[in-house]
């Protein structure tokens, strides 16, 4: 399936959850609302004709505008296609829908976005910090993100 | 004295109920034990939380990130692509080459750069190498945990030749900074073919050798037969890829799904699970994956040597690397799985984002699930079977 | 040898001390050989070469790991049981040691020459199960109490093979002494137990053969479960439980619980050659035998055995513990069964 079939097909089932999209891109992209992320993931993991049943990646991203973003890049290993979704929300609203109960590969992923840009994933099961100590206080890969002068009585930067 | 925060006093001072790391509350005939953060056979600093009961192992829950080190910060500080190199060597320490390729063709697909038939040829027989050397210690290591001694040191003696064509090349023996953005940092020594030549006819009895010890062992298939079956519809839901997912019955590689280099000039099968010795997806299934690799490994070799081509390998590389604002996402065939790096370029020369997917990171996240309800000696051979290298896991 | 002792030094105390002095002085002895022969076995099966460096091709080694262990550091966890944690490993090598009371090491020489003898050699050898699991306990860890339990339920599994292939040999020579167990092992080669013994006609002999030497392989597995050694050595398993047992000990301790590990190897070696191939009975009849060259062939044919153990031990991977369970009870003890059936019918017709 081409990226357009696909954008128009998710177009006519989810209408407006489809905010924008890049076709002509390298690497055609879609943009969702960030609400609805695990119903069109459901959709596209299911759907016969669409079948992506592999989550490669899903990276977490620092807009710098104030905006943090989600990539989610799929793949199906039945019909050999790819394609990249992306959810964006804020900095103050950061609240993204989680996909960890369509495909568990999100679940690192998703832990990792968490700790390290910020976003919080709604509906998973077990969202804490994963690389970092679990009291550890900020975002590190923000790009506001400020090293702290000390951790636990440690001093940080050397 | 440093106050620490971090253990949660009830486990020390309260009898009663006990809580896992996650809230768990365990029944009073469960304990937990720590395996980790340092142990012999947890493959560098990882922390297994495992609950048991007697010998049964009823939950685990990994810890990871004592070897995180900000790769994806740091990537971003840098003034210049080529600077990420040496940062992408040391993610999976075991198999540097592979990194590198991976971050170097990222980085290349997004510059549209062609680079010269020899530099592939050559990327093709290092990476290739590198593969039969971090298999050889996945399976070295294995045989270690299993209480086989010997295997481990006669795989380290045959790994020290791959090492030393390394070294001959481009003087370093693990982490070596060699593909770079749009070539190689140093051509071949005249004796390399040669040596390399050699080392393949050396090779492949060896192998033989080992499966006669190790891998036919009766006592090994009984270890390692039926254990920790991982069935393959939770493995593509889980993003599990390379040899485990093959160990699964998928046949799924990404140098022939997903083709980069000039893999598609060699003739190589891809090696898939059988459940030859007990159901398919076995920890048995992923080591024989393991070890028929090497020998394909060795035919790409000795095929790439025999065709590579004259040419000059640094004439590709870009004095200057400042791609427009883009993004890519492009994934190769590292020893472990689909090692995937996800750039993002905002038009300056530095990158405004480098996101490393790393096999083992993924594949980890699937223990909890395939390891309910084994014994710990069995927890052991899973964790060894899925070959992590937290360098990776962590970045 | 209590004769000439009694000529020197008159009726004395010190008649006895000294009589008791030599399985003491061998075990010693036995272990700096033994290792490093295991360390230079073990390099050799590896590809490698060990030791090149302190004494000719390292056979000063020993005694440097000696003196080391000597001048470590004796830590003991604050939380430990101090009187169970420093007792534990002198119990083990308490009750390898009595085993070696009733090894005759030679025609002339035998520390206890009781009608018992094979059976205390087994029962004294089961103190080191309560070694083990003191030892575990005492360590206030989670890791060594799992590795001390494992052993114990290993050891005790195991010694009902061992006991059972005694009772071949006895239903062969008719007692447990094992002084008489070799005297009915004369002539030569063909007439040691594992070929039937000296007294069986030569059908029985044929007859008994596959039985008897069923029996001494098993001996010889369940003895290696005994030792700890791999394929069995899943209480001392390095990958999983970092020591085992021995975890938490250091220094002086240590070297009790692997010199107690050595002379334990050797006894079970030297029991299963006594039983069945022939103690210090020379294999060529009459030729090279009497005291001195008894107490070479003993040592010889033990020592033999240490190394296969020790060859053994460098190839196979370990089993796990619920399969070395059911090693033990349905694969060992039916087969034994059979070996005993076998052989008491061969015996009576």
């Amino acid at each position: 399936m081409t990226a357009q079939e696909l954008h128009d097909s998710l177009k006519t089932k989810f209408g407006d959850a489809i905010v924008e999209a890049k076709l002509d891109a390298p690497q055609p992209w879609i943009r969702v609302a960030e609400g609805r992320t695990q119903e069109i993931g459901f959709f596209l993991r299911d759907e016969p004709g669409f079948e992506f049943d592999y989550i490669s990646c899903l990276s977490g991203v620092d807009y710098n505008d104030g905006r943090l973003g989600a990539i989610y890049h799929l793949y199906s290993t039945s019909q050999n296609h790819k394609i990249v979704l992306k959810a964006i929300c804020t900095k103050e609203a950061n609240r993204i829908q989680s996909v960890a109960d369509v495909w568990g590969g999100a679940l690192w992923h998703e832990r990792e976005a968490f700790d390290l840009i910020g976003i919080v994933f709604d509906g998973h099961p077990d969202l804490r910090r994963i690389l970092l100590p679990d009291d550890w206080e900020g975002h590190p890969l923000r790009k506001d993100y400020k090293v702290p002068e000390f951790y636990n009585g440690m001093k940080v930067p050397y | 004295m440093i106050e620490s925060k971090l253990l949660p006093t009830e486990y020390v001072t309260k009898p009663g109920h006990i809580k896992t790391s996650t809230g768990k509350t365990l029944r009073t005939d469960e304990m937990i034990i720590n395996m980790g953060p340092q142990h012999p056979s947890t493959h560098g600093v990882l922390r297994l939380e495992i609950v048991v009961d007697g010998e049964i192992v009823v939950d685990v829950i990994p810890h990871i990130g004592y070897l995180h080190r900000c790769f994806e910060k740091h990537a971003e500080a840098m003034t210049n692509y080529q600077q990420v190199i040496p940062y992408c060597d040391r993610m999976d320490y075991l198999a540097s080459m592979n990194n590198d390729w991976g971050y170097a063709l990222a980085v290349e697909r997004m510059l549209k750069i062609e680079v010269p038939a020899r530099v592939e040829y050559i990327r093709v027989i290092m990476a290739e190498l590198q593969r039969i050397a971090s298999h050889l210690i996945a399976v070295g290591t294995f045989g270690i945990d299993m209480g086989a001694f010997t295997p481990f040191l006669w795989a380290f003696r045959d790994r020290e030749k791959i090492l030393d064509l390394f070294e001959m090349t481009c003087g370093a023996r693990l982490l070596y900074n060699y593909i770079w953005i749009g070539g190689v940092s140093h051509d071949l020594p005249s004796r390399f073919v040669e040596q390399a030549k050699e080392f393949c006819t050396y090779f492949r009895p060896k192998l033989v050798e080992f499966n006669n010890l190790l891998t036919y062992n009766e006592i090994f298939v009984k270890r390692t037969a039926n254990v920790g079956v991982l069935p393959k519809d939770v493995a593509l839901n889980y993003a599990v890829s390379g040899p485990t997912l093959r160990g699964s019955g998928m046949n799924f590689d990404l140098r022939k799904d997903d083709p980069y280099g000039v893999y598609d000039k060699f003739e190589w099968e891809v090696q898939v699970g059988k459940g030859e010795m007990g159901t398919l997806g076995d920890v048995w299934d992923r080591f024989i994956v393991k070890v028929r690799e090497m020998e394909q490994s060795i035919k790409i070799v000795e095929q790439a040597l025999a065709a590579i081509p004259e040419g000059n390998v640094q004439q590709a590389i870009p004095k200057r690397i400042r791609p427009d604002a883009n993004e890519i996402y492009v994934r190769t065939e590292s020893p472990r799985g689909e090692l995937g790096f996800y750039i993002m370029s905002d038009g300056s020369s530095s990158p405004y984002r480098v996101k490393a997917r790393g096999p083992a990171f993924v594949n980890l996240s699937v223990l909890p699930e395939i390891s309910r309800g084994c014994m710990i000696a069995d927890l052991v051979a899973i964790v060894g079977s899925m070959d992590i290298v937290l360098g990776e896991v962590d970045r | 040898m209590e004769q000439l002792l009694k000529f020197i030094l008159g009726d004395n105390v010190l008649v006895y001390v000294l009589y008791c002095a030599p399985p003491l002085v061998f075990i010693l002895l036995y272990a700096l050989v033994t290792l490093y022969m295991e360390m230079k076995v073990a390099a050799h099966i590896q590809d490698r070469v060990a030791y090149m460096r302190t004494g000719w091709h390292g056979v000063l080694q020993p005694f440097a790991d000696i003196l080391k262990l000597i001048q470590k550091e004796d830590i003991i966890p604050t939380q430990a049981d101090r009187a169970l944690f420093i007792l534990a490993p002198f119990l083990v090598f308490i009750g390898t040691y009595a085993g070696f009371a009733a090894v005759p090491f030679s025609p002339d020489y035998i520390g206890s020459n009781i009608n018992l003898g094979v059976f205390y050699i087994v029962a004294a050898s089961s103190i080191v199960v309560i070694g083990l699991l003191m030892s575990g306990w005492a360590s206030n860890n989670k890791w060594s109490l799992l590795g001390a339990m494992r052993s114990a339920a290993q050891l005790v599994s195991y010694e009902i093979p061992t006991a059972l292939t005694i009772v071949v040999v006895v239903m062969i020579t008719g007692s447990l002494n094992l002084q008489e167990v070799i005297k009915a092992q004369e002539g030569g080669f063909f007439n040691w137990i594992i070929f039937g013994g000296a007294h069986a006609p030569l059908w029985q002999k044929i007859a008994m053969t596959p039985f008897t030497v069923t029996a001494f392989l098993i001996l010889f597995t369940a003895s290696l479960a005994e030792v700890n050694r791999t394929p069995f050595d899943l209480p001392e398993a390095e990958s999983e439980l970092v020591q085992g047992f021995n975890t938490e000990y250091s220094g002086m301790k240590f070297a009790v619980f692997y010199l107690a590990e050595y002379a334990n190897m050797f006894l079970v070696s030297v029991v299963a050659v006594c039983l069945f191939l022939g103690g210090w009975q020379s294999p060529f009849g009459s030729a090279m035998s009497g005291p001195f060259w008894g107490i070479f062939w003993i040592v010889a044919k033990g020592m033999f055995f240490v190394f296969l153990q020790v060859w053994i031990r460098w190839t196979l991977p370990r089993l796990r513990v619920d399969q070395l369970m059911y090693t033990s009870w349905k694969v060992l003890t039916p087969f034994l069964f059979v070996c005993i059936f076998a052989v008491g019918l061969i015996l009576v017709l």
